[in-house]
């Protein structure tokens, strides 16, 4: 499903080089789970950047369902996350001067989909995360689960066959932790989507398929 | 979408009140001015009281004598007029009249500031005065030098009070008595080729207007042709005629003067370099543009520092598959929300201070008002204001870097 080859990411500022990624090769399987793990600042946030086509790698190519990806224009990329990709953010990124359900259908609003069928995906996607009855409310009024439960509904309203959660649970108690993840684990028991999911959480990766881990930009696992 | 966009442009304007109160605020005041100057351009260039044929109309204002070290610019003198322009065989009446003289008359003790202009017979046929009582003196009465006037509605008011009917009495300018032959609705000021609040014969003017063989004096004329397509040809006749006069003063050797369509005319700087209109929509065109530079800027810098705000909100949507374009289209289209909403405040605003000029009479008898043309200029200036200030930092928000974006917050 997504084939990385000698990923390299150099990060230049006047004086100093940085290297974040280091040679990373990986292959990841349709409907794998696959969680990403190691300290702080060693490449973790950047390597699902840079998956996620939201950041282009110094050297090195990814392939996402036999598409090479680095030869796509802005517009080709955008069209190519919006359909391809959903992703959750450890703050959630929710737009909070938007509705829970406005938000929801965000990733709708960039296809030829209609008003109707939006709202009716975005309520499904919701309930799905069990948060029908907070469709009308704004993401200020709601919890820290919660908003990440909004942020979810708004990566799968769109059907993407991956899933990249840099590090979703990581804002969250343990038992509103455990309820993500199990939502997780069920969307990619369910509907076999591919989750790429960045944490710091020991407990959490070992529910994965397969783990790797990175120190200093390398893969070490 | 749109309404998507909608409801994230109110949300944002409520967000940051004070923000949006200064963008409004400069939005709706620059509009303001600039509609209440079309309104009164408009009222200027497109009402035709009382020169309601314009289309068969030539207007002479001015003339223009050069010599070797003496220049001379300034309206024509009635024998020019009269015996020059009224030889020529293409118009069919020539219209002469003086430019309006000031003087002051008294009723009860009270004094009363009043214009007095000097026509020909022709002048009220040219023209088109609403008459409301009364009417125009005709050409047996001037050559009789009959002490007699037309004057305004206001003039009527203000010296004879509110009585029905004001024909045959007498009125008093300076310190001259005339008797009341009509009373014509007012015209505005801005009209100064018409304007005035007493008319008078030129017969009975003070000045010696026919033993005068200057060209030069305090008279303008207007050319009038019984048909459309005799226009051209009434101008180029009156070119023709000008090239051939005889220089009667020594001092100058070249002699410029023409007959101008309406617009031309009125803004004809005697300047004969440089047409009047150019210089006008020069003039205009600068201002409109000053007036909106400093509010343009501010709402860049304000959109500028509100986009900083949602840099998150960029992060997320282009993640979800937002393109540059999509981004800067939703942009855009806020910000013409804004500055519509800052268009109808603006159009309120104009209504509002329009109806305070025409009330304080600041521009004597012009009557401002809110038309189609002024709506439909409001609209385009709202346009461009959107477009001006919106471009900039759309695009630049749309080069966000998607993962420092979502840093951001």
């Amino acid at each position: 499903m997504i084939q990385l080859q000698n990923i390299e990411k150099v990060y230049r500022t006047d004086t100093v080089e940085t290297l974040a990624l280091n040679s990373i090769s990986l292959d990841i399987a349709k409907g794998e789970f696959l969680s990403v793990m190691g300290p702080s600042g060693c490449g973790k946030s950047t390597l699902l950047n840079i998956i996620g086509l939201l950041d282009s790698p110094t050297k090195g190519g990814i392939k996402i369902d036999q598409q090479k990806t680095e030869l796509l224009s802005d517009k080709q990329l955008a069209r190519f996350r919006n359909k391809k990709l959903g992703f959750i953010f450890q703050s959630y990124h929710l737009i909070n001067d938007l509705k829970v359900l406005d938000n929801v259908e965000l990733p709708l609003l960039y296809r030829n989909c209609i008003a109707k069928e939006r709202k009716e995906l975005a309520a499904a996607a919701l309930g799905k995360v069990g948060l029908s009855n907070r469709v009308k409310h704004f993401p200020t009024q709601l919890s820290g689960g919660q908003k990440q439960r909004v942020a979810i509904a708004r990566a799968i309203v769109g059907s993407p066959e991956i899933i990249l959660a840099d590090e979703p649970t990581g804002n969250l108690d343990s038992s509103m932790g455990n309820e993500i993840m199990d939502i997780l684990l069920q969307l990619n028991k369910k509907e076999g989507t591919t989750i790429i999911m960045v944490t710091h959480d020991e407990h959490m990766a070992k529910k994965t398929h397969r783990l790797v881990r990175l120190f200093d930009g390398s893969q070490v696992q | 979408m749109l309404k998507n966009y909608f409801k994230i442009a109110i949300a944002v304007l409520k967000r940051r009140k004070f923000f949006t109160f200064i963008s409004l605020f400069g939005i709706s005041f620059t509009l303001t001015i600039l509609m209440v100057l079309t309104a009164f351009i408009n009222k200027v260039v497109n009402d035709k009281y009382p020169d309601r044929k314009r289309d068969l109309s030539l207007y002479v204002n001015n003339l223009e004598r050069k010599g070797k070290n003496s220049m001379s610019s300034s309206a024509l003198s009635f024998y020019f007029l009269n015996h020059y322009a009224g030889s020529l065989k293409t118009p069919v009446k020539v219209a002469i009249s003086s430019g309006a003289n000031g003087t002051n008359t008294y009723v009860n003790n009270k004094k009363i500031s009043v214009f007095y202009k000097y026509t020909n017979a022709d002048y009220w046929d040219v023209t088109d005065y609403d008459f409301l009582e009364g009417k125009a003196f005709n050409k047996q009465q001037i050559d009789n030098g009959d002490r007699v006037a037309v004057i305004t509605e206001d003039t009527k008011k203000k010296y004879f009070g509110d009585i029905p009917s004001v024909v045959g009495k007498y009125i008093e300018a300076d310190n001259v008595q005339y008797r009341v032959n009509g009373v014509v609705k007012n015209v505005p000021i801005t009209l100064y080729m018409f304007y005035s609040d007493i008319y008078l014969p030129y017969t009975v003017s003070k000045t010696n207007y026919n033993d005068n063989k200057d060209y030069g004096g305090g008279y303008t004329g207007i050319l009038l042709a019984a048909i459309k397509e005799d226009v051209p040809k009434m101008q180029e006749e009156y070119e023709q005629m000008v090239k051939k006069i005889p220089m009667n003063d020594k001092d100058y050797d070249r002699i410029y003067s023409h007959a101008d369509s309406f617009i031309v005319g009125y803004v004809r700087t005697g300047n004969e370099e440089k047409s009047g209109v150019t210089i006008a929509l020069l003039a205009i065109g600068i201002f409109a543009l000053l007036i909106m530079l400093l509010p343009t800027l501010n709402l860049v810098n304000i959109n500028i520092t509100r986009i900083l705000e949602r840099s998150s909100e960029i992060g997320v949507r282009k993640a979800f598959g937002a393109s540059s374009r999509t981004l800067v289209y939703q942009f855009i289209v806020e910000n013409l929300i804004l500055t519509l909403l800052g268009g109808i405040i603006g159009i309120l605003f104009s209504v509002i201070i329009m109806s305070v000029i025409n009330s304080a009479n600041l521009i004597p008898n012009l009557e401002l008002s809110l038309n189609f043309t002024v709506l439909f200029v409001a609209l385009l200036i709202c346009l461009v204001f959107g477009l001006l200030s919106g471009v900039y930092p759309a695009w630049r928000m749309s080069k966000l870097n998607v993962v420092t974006a979502l840093k951001a917050q």
